[in-house]
């Protein structure tokens, strides 16, 4: 990227524009192992080209005591993808798609903080990541469901086989999901959004 | 560059450390959240930083956080850092995410599911 001063400022289209209505914005966030859909997914339900963000990693390196008082750090960078979906006037979601790696759990702190949930993309080819995924956002006590990509390379394991393969809870949704189409992926943020709401749901009298 | 492949390809640390004169963002959970929207309550004059006045035009309409780093091309570490200078000197509002509560509320949630619908 060349960042070359305030005038190359691109920024968004005008019919990318929010209304100045708007006073609430939520996310939510999907989470998966490299090439499980992610980006795909942001683009499919995103009202607005997909954007991306960086996040940096800094640590402190060797030259910690520097005369010059100049940490030397090495830093790293690392991208989001984001898409955002307009739902009312006053209300707008954004959609990070972020890897699952432990590697790149630095970048959960900043992003679910105040996440309204998750959803776990799984490539049935590579449960692993799945593994790590699911348990770091169970002890961060964050929601999630879990949704399974087709990839047509892929063994098809049926839903309820994954669901005792993942460990997962009986009430945690398991869903099939084509992260290209458009109608199956809103299904997806749908199917943890009811989620969401059951849990939200008063106990019952 | 994505995440899933690591490394750096943004602008030069040294360029990143002059834009926040040295100063690095909060890394704890502070004023800004990745979906905390800005918007501009003052028009860029001369004075100020070219960073500072980009994002006073990019804010004329809301904008989430994570957008205004998109645009600029800057990590959000220092997006921060220049949008807490704006909101100090009052030029930017910043319409607080909704709080990290436990359980988002029902209504939020209904609200997004109906929007959901009309996609
Ligand atoms: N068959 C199939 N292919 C998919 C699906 N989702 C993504 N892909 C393909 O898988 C590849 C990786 O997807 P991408 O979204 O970049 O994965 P990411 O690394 O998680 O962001 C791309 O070539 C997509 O076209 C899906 O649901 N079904
Ligand atoms: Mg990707």
């Amino acid at each position: 990227m060349d960042y070359s001063g305030s005038d190359t400022v691109v920024g968004p289209a005008g019919t990318d524009l929010l209304p100045d209505t708007v006073t609430t914005a939520v996310k939510v966030v999907i989470v998966g192992g490299f090439g499980v859909g992610k980006t795909t997914l942001v683009g499919s339900v995103s009202e607005i080209r997909p954007l991306t963000t960086e996040e940096t990693m800094t640590q402190a390196g060797v030259g910690v005591d520097d005369p010059t008082g100049v940490e030397q750090k090495t830093s790293t960078t690392v991208a989001m993808d984001f898409g955002r979906i307009s739902i009312s006037e006053r209300l707008v979601l954004y959609v990070f798609g972020t890897p699952g790696q432990e590697r790149f759990w630095f970048l959960w702190n900043g992003l679910f903080e105040g996440a309204l949930g998750a959803v776990v993309l799984v490539d049935t080819r590579r449960l692993e990541v799945s593994f790590e995924v699911i348990g770091r956002l169970e002890e961060r006590g964050v929601p999630f469901v879990v949704a399974v990509n087709g990839f047509p390379e892929a063994p098809a394991v049926p839903l309820d086989e994954l669901r005792g393969a993942l460990d997962l809870p009986d009430r945690v949704p398991i869903v099939a999901c084509d992260a290209r189409s458009r109608e199956s992926s809103r299904d997806t943020l749908m199917t943890l959004m009811h989620y969401l709401y059951e849990l939200a749901a008063p106990p019952a009298r | 560059m994505t995440a899933d492949q690591g490394g750096w390809d943004g602008p030069e640390p040294d360029r990143l450390y002059v834009i926040t004169r040295g100063r690095s963002g909060p890394s704890g959970p502070g004023v800004f959240d990745l979906v905390t929207l800005i918007v501009s309550r003052a028009e860029p004059t001369p004075a100020l930083q070219p960073e500072h006045a980009a994002i006073l035009r990019l804010c004329r309409s809301p904008l989430s956080v994570a957008e205004v780093s998109a645009y600029l091309e800057l990590p959000t570490s220092v997006v921060t850092v220049l949008l807490a200078d704006l909101l100090d000197d009052e030029l930017i509002e910043a319409r607080a995410a909704v709080p990290a509560a436990e359980l988002p509320d029902r209504a939020l949630l209904e609200a997004v599911i109906h929007g959901l619908q009309r996609l």
